[in-house]
């Protein structure tokens, strides 16, 4: 980290150690013009920021106007009191994950993984999954220890646990990637409800991942992890194997 | 910029296709579907729901079905109902809707009333598409088609009245296209929601009464941008037919429409899909509704470098099936896209080589480019840069239909700004470099020539692969996308039927006779 920081008032850095510069965008349905820019200027005021600079605003049809601006936040935060729940992995490679799999539990582990509800993007999924993986990091299916049944997008969550259970499945995998009006949240939801109704909750670990998922909000909502934007496939791989043996 | 391709192996890759979809066209000839019959029912006048929300279309369709008579198609039995009850179709239809009789139990009336009845339905059903054609096309002629590469963009809020004000933003910024997404997973309803729609979840439902609205707004607009503003839906699914239908009535210009993009990523039934498609194109083909293939879904779950083939192979096939439906290769949309991973070393070069060879193969359609989607991360600004490259590749390659790229895709449906970002993008791109393709001569045996080259190699061995094994066992063996599908399962398999012996679809027998195609 960089010297002379104020950790417990800690601000962005735009070219300068606490200028506490921000980059923002949207749009303002009103017609473009000193009015507008007014308005735009006033709601940015009204949220905390100073130095307001409307670099760009621009007629976008249909009286949208749509802005770029820069300004500084008058607000802080303290860096030293802030505690995050994070996902406890132990970064293991491929060898070493299929070697610990059939010397502990001398079994493959089955894993079933689907977008629920009415996501049908299947990019994150996929690239956990998928032999190909991501980024030269190889997917599930590419493990000796792992059986992966990959149920595809738009899965009901009914239909999941059923799958699961034919299976036999050790693990749940879901991704959640395009949501609107948090619709996402009530189908993770349905999906934690069914398993605990069918009395599957205890027999399987329950992951979600997806871009606006956190491990928080995964163990909030009656998961065992959430995975973020950017994960890899030997992550993935890793906890469950960590968590599987331990169980075992 | 040319691609000096070898003639002979594009004669013998079309080849290959042509006898490779001649096959599946013998199982098709003998089937019908549901959705084939609901649609027969919808082009005769039927709309609306019974007091249970059902669909009439659905209602008589199931009616017949249950009574063991839709092997003879549903036009005789609504003729005969109309005879019988000295009704018309709707009104027919509300009666059944209202359980007061069953279409199969009705006394068979004298055949020749019957058959009067049918060509008289017929007759109305053709009259009224042709005339909604004939309409859009003086539209069209009248207002000017814009220059290609058309700009396409998505409107997906779920609410149709909020669906109308984005679009008509993305006219005025220089959108030629309005897209209309579907509400997730409609494609696997097997009926059409009825009705103006406000709730959808990442898209609003295609139903008549939202194209309606959507194709007033835009032809509202239209006059006053000086353009004329296409309008688009989708088809795929287990609707496919009755929504070229509803398309047909409310003007539509274009429908996504896939002969295997069910099969394969909707897991809807083979044979299910091959009939639908089938009728659906008709429909197309009669109502100059350009159709858009779904080949950009294969290299989002495979490889686009390794796997290019197999678009290029799906294409050829594609457009073999929308020729037998008599379409004419202006309306057909080729689908590809732009799908490398952006680390790759020179990835652009693949993405001009694809793309040209996509151009080059089919001179006479208008392709449709689709924009990345796999490895856009919620860094915006590098998505921003993707996009960019993107558009160079389709204004140097000519690309006739291009969908825009947004820098939140895979974040979220588009914010109203991200839709005016992408067209001052592309405007940007397509005027900046307007004539850079017929500037460029490709070298000789370079890598972009090669390249190309090797992917019609690729594709002439796996249709002859295909046509060895024919394409449903092929489908089955995971030919496309990595994806394995059986002849036997899927949705929608139980509402495929063998035709009888005295099956009659005077509808589709005529559009048939026009375009000069089927039996």
């Amino acid at each position: 980290m960089i010297h002379n920081i104020d950790l417990e008032h800690l601000r962005p850095y735009g070219d300068q150690l606490n200028d506490g510069v921000i980059q923002l965008s949207f749009t303002l349905p009103v017609p473009q013009g000193a009015k507008a820019r007014e308005a735009a200027k006033k709601l940015i005021e009204s949220m905390g920021f100073s130095d307001v600079q409307i670099v760009h605003s621009e007629d976008i049809g249909e009286d949208f106007t749509f802005f770029v601006i820069y300004a500084k936040t008058t607000g802080y935060v303290n860096y030293k009191e802030i505690k995050t729940l994070e996902v406890e992995v132990p970064k293991m490679g491929m060898e070493e994950i299929n070697e610990k799999v059939f010397k502990y539990l001398k079994r493959q582990i089955v894993v079933v993984g689907a977008t629920i509800g009415s996501d049908a993007h299947t990019v994150g999924l996929d690239s956990i999954l998928n032999m190909k993986g991501y980024h030269g990091d190889s997917g599930l299916e590419r493990y000796k220890a792992f059986k992966v049944y990959n149920l595809g997008s738009q899965i009901p969550p009914v239909e999941l646990v059923r799958k699961a259970e034919e299976y036999k499945a050790d693990v749940i995998l879901v991704s959640q990637i395009v949501t609107q009006r948090d619709i996402h949240i009530k189908q993770l939801t349905e999906l934690a409800d069914i398993l605990d109704a069918e009395k599957l909750r205890d027999k399987v670990l329950l992951i979600v991942g997806g871009p606006r998922i956190t491990h928080e909000l995964a163990v909030e909502l009656g998961y065992d992890a959430g995975f973020g934007a950017g994960t890899m496939p030997s992550e993935v791989a890793s906890y469950i194997v960590e968590k599987m043996v331990k169980i075992s | 910029m040319r691609l000096e391709l070898d003639g002979e192996m594009i004669e013998r890759a079309r080849k290959l296709a042509k006898e490779v979809t001649d096959e599946v066209q013998k199982f098709i000839g003998l089937r019908s579907t549901d959705s084939v019959e609901r649609t027969v029912a919808r082009l005769f006048g039927i709309d609306g729901v019974n007091s249970e929300g059902a669909p009439l279309p659905n209602v008589v369709v199931d009616d017949v079905k249950a009574g063991g008579g839709l092997k003879r198609g549903i036009s005789y039995w609504i003729a005969n109902g109309c005879v019988a009850k000295n009704l018309d179709p709707q009104k027919l239809a509300e009666a059944v809707g209202r359980k007061e009789f069953s279409l199969v139990k009705l006394p068979p009336q004298n055949e020749d009333l019957v058959a009067e009845k049918m060509d008289e339905l017929t007759a109305k059903a053709i009259e009224k598409i042709e005339s909604v054609r004939d309409k859009r096309d003086k539209m069209l002629e009248e207002l000017g088609d814009p220059k290609k590469p058309y700009i396409y963009v998505i409107v997906a809020t779920g609410n149709i009245y909020e669906d109308v004000i984005q679009a008509r933003a993305a006219v005025r910024e220089g959108a030629d296209i309005i897209a209309v997404i579907r509400s997730t997973a409609q494609s696997l309803l097997d009926f059409i929601p009825y009705g103006l729609t406000t709730e959808g979840y990442g898209g609003t439902y295609a139903t008549q009464a939202n194209f309606k609205i959507m194709r007033e707004a835009l032809d509202d607009i239209a006059p006053k941008v000086g353009r004329y503003v296409r309008l688009t839906n989708y088809a795929s699914g287990l609707c496919m037919p009755e929504i070229s239908a509803i398309a047909a009535l409310e003007g539509l210009d274009m429908l996504l429409n896939d002969s295997m993009y069910g099969i394969l990523f909707r897991n809807i039934n083979m044979m299910r899909t091959f009939v639908d498609q089938y009728t659906s194109r008709l429909i197309c083909a009669f109502s100059h509704i350009t159709i858009n293939t779904g080949e950009d879904n294969y290299i989002k779950t495979s490889d686009p470098i390794e796997r290019a083939h197999t678009v290029t192979t799906s294409q050829l096939i594609n457009e073999q099936f929308a020729l037998k439906a008599g379409m004419d290769p202006k309306y057909m949309g080729i689908g590809h896209a732009f799908e490398i991973d952006p680390d790759v070393e020179n990835g652009f070069l693949y993405e001009i080589s694809h793309a040209l060879l996509t151009r080059t193969l089919f001179p006479y359609a208008t392709p449709k480019y689709m924009p990345p989607t796999r490895y856009m991360t919620g860094n915006i600004f590098k998505g921003y840069a993707q996009n960019t490259l993107y558009n160079l590749v389709s204004i140097m390659t000519d690309q006739s239909i291009h969908l825009l790229g947004m820098l939140t895709e895979a974040i979220h449906t588009p914010l109203v700004q991200d839709r005016y970002l992408a067209i001052s993008n592309a405007k940007y791109v397509f005027n900046n470099a307007a004539s850079l393709g017929s500037e460029i001569e490709l070298k000789k045996d370079g890598f972009i020539q090669r390249e190309a080259q090797k992917v019609l190699e690729n594709a002439v061995s796996l249709l002859e692969h295909v046509k060895e094994v024919g394409l449903m066992t092929a489908i089955e063996e995971g030919t496309f996308a990595d994806i394995s599908r059986r002849m036997d399962e899927g949705k929608g398999a139980d509402g495929v039927f063998v035709k009888s012996e005295d099956y009659s679809n005077p509808f589709i027998e005529e559009i048939e006779r026009v375009l000069g195609v089927g039996r």
